[in-house]
């Protein structure tokens, strides 16, 4: 059976789509060096149209008004600027009531693109550029570590990363939340309290690296200006001791915190990727991989959570679980030295 | 009707799930079609694999070692047809009920009309409706050209308009749909269906049709004013999204073109099974499938000779469970866990599930709270369904309507720790009236027996006659205003063995008359308090009916079921009638 993965790797070699939402200009070439804040695309979102009926406006046949129409798809107009009109004594003439680009001329109407944001896309790690991908992306190599997470906000941004934790199945105190980790990355346990996320906000902090959440922070979490990534979940849950002590083996490194949303079918997910100077390339992370005895797995579980432990066997056939279910299992030695079946459904394999 | 020994006989037939991809092999064995095996796989089509045929391959590898044949070559390549060796299959099916919630903007002309019709045809798929246009709609028309670009749709679905009608709006409005398609980059565009006023269908597809291609026109979904024809619709719609959805899985295409066309969606081949049961049983009441998946809930359902469908993304019990608390809470999951566990477990366990959709629960009580989810989910369901039926058979509140027949499948009910486990979860989640069979799906064979029925309509009805389907048990439901303690119904089960059993039904029993299976016997049954048990308060009947492992069981626990309010008695409650299906 083909085996749920997650990274944590210190050292490998990976490659990731950065991708814009909609068409945008490509700002970096194939083989450009990148780091991490760097733009590399940019595009303009969150449009608005203006329909502008020159045919009412010309009192004419919207036949007609297509000859009087003054300007063509693709050109930029200023607020007030003269779109259409007739002459004579009588002229009339429609005016752009905005700043914007026409988008679409026909039938005696003009549609105008105004206002929109723009949007800059950051490298998000340093690498370099091995594909563009049209007008929406490109794809970068990069070397160093990474830590994979379960869920994320869709933020992303780099810096120091600092720790509030002391163990693994530590609550985030919002009293360790000082001026001292201010603009940082902040490696937290679970939080339940809604506050600590606005205290956060504050300071500001740079990105949240967290064990889990409580579910009904989820919405806020969305709306957080910077990136959180959840490495275990949501409800109480400790981080598991394989992701916390990687992560601080980093600590007061800069890292990168980018919270994809995790999208199984396109296999974006959250993570954190740390970029390590190399003298030779290493091994790409394995993506595809079954069930055999020795593999490292997180056993994952409602009541007991976050557990690490070693396969020992992979039964071939189907096991009655303690509930009575039948499913194919795995047989365990959990980091305690208690041995335990687990569905195969529930394990994830930690490369 | 027997089988002609010149005509192919095997089939291959594929099931592509949002979790798993089942293979079957079906043969013909003295004489008749029977199911030889079945083989499983997790599906692939998410990263990083990306390919469907991958699970496929995988579960025919699994399906080879049970069958005993190569059904693919040495570069894992589907063998279809069967060749002169005997390796491979005559003819292959395949059905798929994999794939996004596709992202709909419905677009109407009056709300309460044709937009209540499109609402009706998008529930028949795994649409979700993002927005709505309508006449009525205060929205200036740059608004809504915002609307498309902003949300990007994937599907347009649009009517308006009576046969002969008004073509102002839908003219009007098909140009500003068309504006705001065309503001979308070419491959986000979304497709379109049209299903309104047939006198305006051509100049629709004109406007529409430079700016996509995948526009499609279907007849009128309300004709006239106070009729509604969903039927051809809804089999062009799902015929259509199985189409689009060749866009995010490019391998579908290899997939339609060897099984020679037969690759439907899932619900549309259980329809087409619940239709053909519905007549293969004989039943004067409805005959009706229920598929709990991880994608979604899927109710079909026979009424009168009409099918009615529905298809619930947000009931699925994958990645959707994070946002089941929108519909609705966690004291209607709880009231359902005979076991004590606080509500904040329940809510952790939504929202973990979601990000581990295939998980499994391990523990007693992590059971618990799923079967609780899928008995809410149940619930749900047909609260929604009976809200889209049809006035003149719709049942009074808080009851379903009454059918004879009810087909269960899906692993988190088939797959049940015991066939107690799957009867109470139904008797729960449904809460059935009169008298029903139910039968469970264990090898989620509906939808590929409904694609096989295209090519070789013998095939389900001797694979059925063979055993395909598991009776799991007749239960009598009788709705009762009585007080609970008094006796409503009294019951003589007559063995065809000679035996005996007669018992008075008390309102709240729930009780189990013993019948082995296969066993048949004659159930008489007699109303008190004019009591309904199927056949119209207070009329007594006999009906055949045949044993299973679970009896025959009277729920006279009262419809709609009550629990109390108390949570300790209530779970003690739940207990107890956990235990006598157990038992």
């Amino acid at each position: 059976m083909l085996a749920s993965i997650t990274h944590y790797l210190p050292l490998t070699t990976i490659i990731r789509r950065r991708m814009l939402p909609a068409d945008g200009r490509i700002l970096v070439k194939i083989g450009q060096k990148v780091t991490d804040l760097d733009i590399i695309a940019e595009t303009m979102v969150d449009h608005q149209h203006l329909i502008l009926d020159v045919a009412e406006g010309l009192h004419v046949s919207p036949r007609r008004a297509g000859a009087l129409i003054k300007i063509k798809r693709g050109q930029k107009v200023k607020q007030n600027d003269v779109v259409a009109k007739t002459t004579g004594i009588f002229a009339r003439e429609v005016i752009a009531p905005d700043d914007g680009r026409v988008v679409a001329v026909g039938s005696g109407k003009i549609v105008l693109e105004t206002g929109g944001m723009q949007l800059d896309l950051q490298a998000g790690m340093t690498g370099i550029v091995k594909e563009i991908i049209g007008n929406r992306g490109v794809v970068i190599r990069a070397f160093g570590g990474v830590v994979q997470g379960v869920w994320g906000n869709g933020k992303i941004d780099s810096g120091i990363l600092m720790s509030v934790m002391d163990h693994p199945d530590d609550n985030f105190d919002v009293k360790r939340l000082d001026v001292s980790i201010r603009n940082s990355i902040i490696l937290g346990g679970y939080i339940e309290d809604p506050t600590i996320l606005q205290d956060a906000v504050e300071l500001p902090v740079r990105g949240l690296i967290l064990s889990s959440i409580a579910p009904e922070l989820m919405s806020i979490a969305l709306k957080l200006p910077f990136p959180i990534m959840l490495i275990e979940g949501f409800g109480r849950r400790p981080m598991n001791i394989k992701a916390y002590n990687i992560l601080n083996t980093h600590i007061r490194r800069n890292i990168t915190l980018n919270g994809n949303v995790f999208d199984p079918q396109e296999g974006d997910r959250p993570e954190v990727f740390i970029s390590v100077p190399i003298f030779q390339e290493p091994p790409p992370a394995t993506e595809i991989d079954t069930y055999t005895s020795g593999q490292s797995v997180r056993v994952i579980s409602l009541f007991k959570p976050s557990q690490i432990g070693t396969i020992k066997t992979v039964n071939q056939f189907p096991t009655v679980l303690p509930n009575g279910l039948r499913t194919r299992t795995a047989g365990v030695e959990l980091e305690s030295g208690e041995h335990i079946m687990v569905p195969l459904t529930n394990l994830d394999l930690l490369i | 009707m027997s089988i002609n020994p010149t005509e192919s006989h095997t089939l291959l037939a594929v099931e592509i799930g949002t979790i798993n991809t089942r293979a079957a092999y079906f043969d013909v064995v003295e004489g008749s079609y029977r199911m030889i095996g079945m083989g499983q796989s997790p599906t692939t089509s998410a990263a990083p694999v990306r390919n469907i045929m991958v699970g496929i391959q995988l579960a025919v590898e699994n399906l080879q070692m049970i069958v005993g044949k190569p059904l693919m070559d040495d570069e894992g390549h589907l063998i279809v047809p069967t060749k002169s060796d005997g390796s491979g299959a005559d003819n292959l099916v395949a059905t798929l009920s994999l794939g996004k919630v596709l992202d709909t903007i419905l677009v109407g002309l009056l709300p309460e009309v044709s937009l209540q019709s499109l609402e009706n045809l998008a529930q028949t798929n795994c649409l979700r409706v993002v927005d709505r246009i309508h006449i009525m709609d205060p929205r200036q028309l740059d608004e809504i050209v915002d609307t498309i670009v902003r949300y990007r749709p994937d599907l347009i679905l649009m009517a308006g308009g009576v046969d002969g009608g008004s073509r102002q709006f839908v003219e009007n409005i098909t140009g500003i749909i068309g504006l705001g398609m065309f503001l979308l980059p070419v491959a986000n565009r979304p497709a379109v269906i049209y299903a309104g006023n047939d006198d305006l269908a051509n100049s629709v597809q004109a406007a529409l049709s430079h700016i996509t291609s995948r526009i499609s026109v279907t007849p009128n979904i309300r004709p006239a004013l106070e009729f509604e024809d969903l039927s051809v619709a809804q089999r062009h719609l799902a015929n259509f999204v199985v189409d689009l959805r060749k866009k995010q899985m490019p391998e579908l295409e290899e997939l339609k073109n060897l099984t020679g066309g037969t690759l439907l969606a899932s619900a549309s081949g259980r329809s087409r099974m619940v239709r053909f049961l519905s007549s293969y049983f004989g039943s004067r009441q409805g005959t009706m499938s229920i598929d709990v998946g991880a994608s979604a809930v899927s109710l079909e359902a026979s009424i009168e000779g009409d099918i009615y469908s529905n298809i619930f993304p947000q009931l699925g019990l994958g990645s959707a469970t994070s946002d089941l608390l929108e519909y609705t809470t966690l004291e209607d999951i709880e009231r359902w866990v005979p076991l004590e566990i606080p509500q904040e477990s329940i809510r952790d366990y939504l929202y973990q599930k979601s990000l581990y959709p295939g998980y499994i629960p391990v523990s007693k009580e992590e059971l618990a709270i799923e079967q609780a989810i899928i008995r809410q989910n149940l619930n749900l369901g047909f609260e929604w369904m009976i809200q889209r039926l049809p006035e003149e058979i719709r049942p009074k509140p808080g009851l379903i309507p009454q059918m004879g027949s009810i087909i269960v499948g899906g692993t988190p009910i088939t797959g049940a720790a015991s066939q107690g486990q799957k009867l109470m979860m139904l008797l729960d989640g449904i809460q059935p009236t009169g008298i029903v069979t139910l039968t469970l799906d264990q090898n989620n064979l509906l939808s590929m027996m409904g694609a096989a029925a295209e090519i070789n309509p013998l095939l389900p009805v001797q694979a059925l006659d063979s055993g395909a389907l598991v009776h799991l048990a007749t239960a009598i439901s009788p709705v009762s205003n009585a007080e609970f303690g008094t006796p409503i119904v009294r019951v003589r089960l007559i063995r065809d063995d000679g035996t005996e059993s007669s018992s008075e039904i008390l309102m709240g029993d729930l009780q189990v008359l013993p019948l082995k299976s296969h066993q048949k016997a004659k159930l008489q049954l007699r109303p008190l308090q004019n009591t309904n048990v199927g056949f119209g308060s207070g009329r007594a009947n006999e009906v055949e009916v045949v044993g299973s492992s679970m009896g025959v069981v009277i729920d006279a626990r009262g419809r709609p079921l009550r629990l109390p309010s108390d949570p300790s008695q209530r779970r003690t409650l739940l207990q107890q009638w956990n235990k006598k299906l157990e038992d």
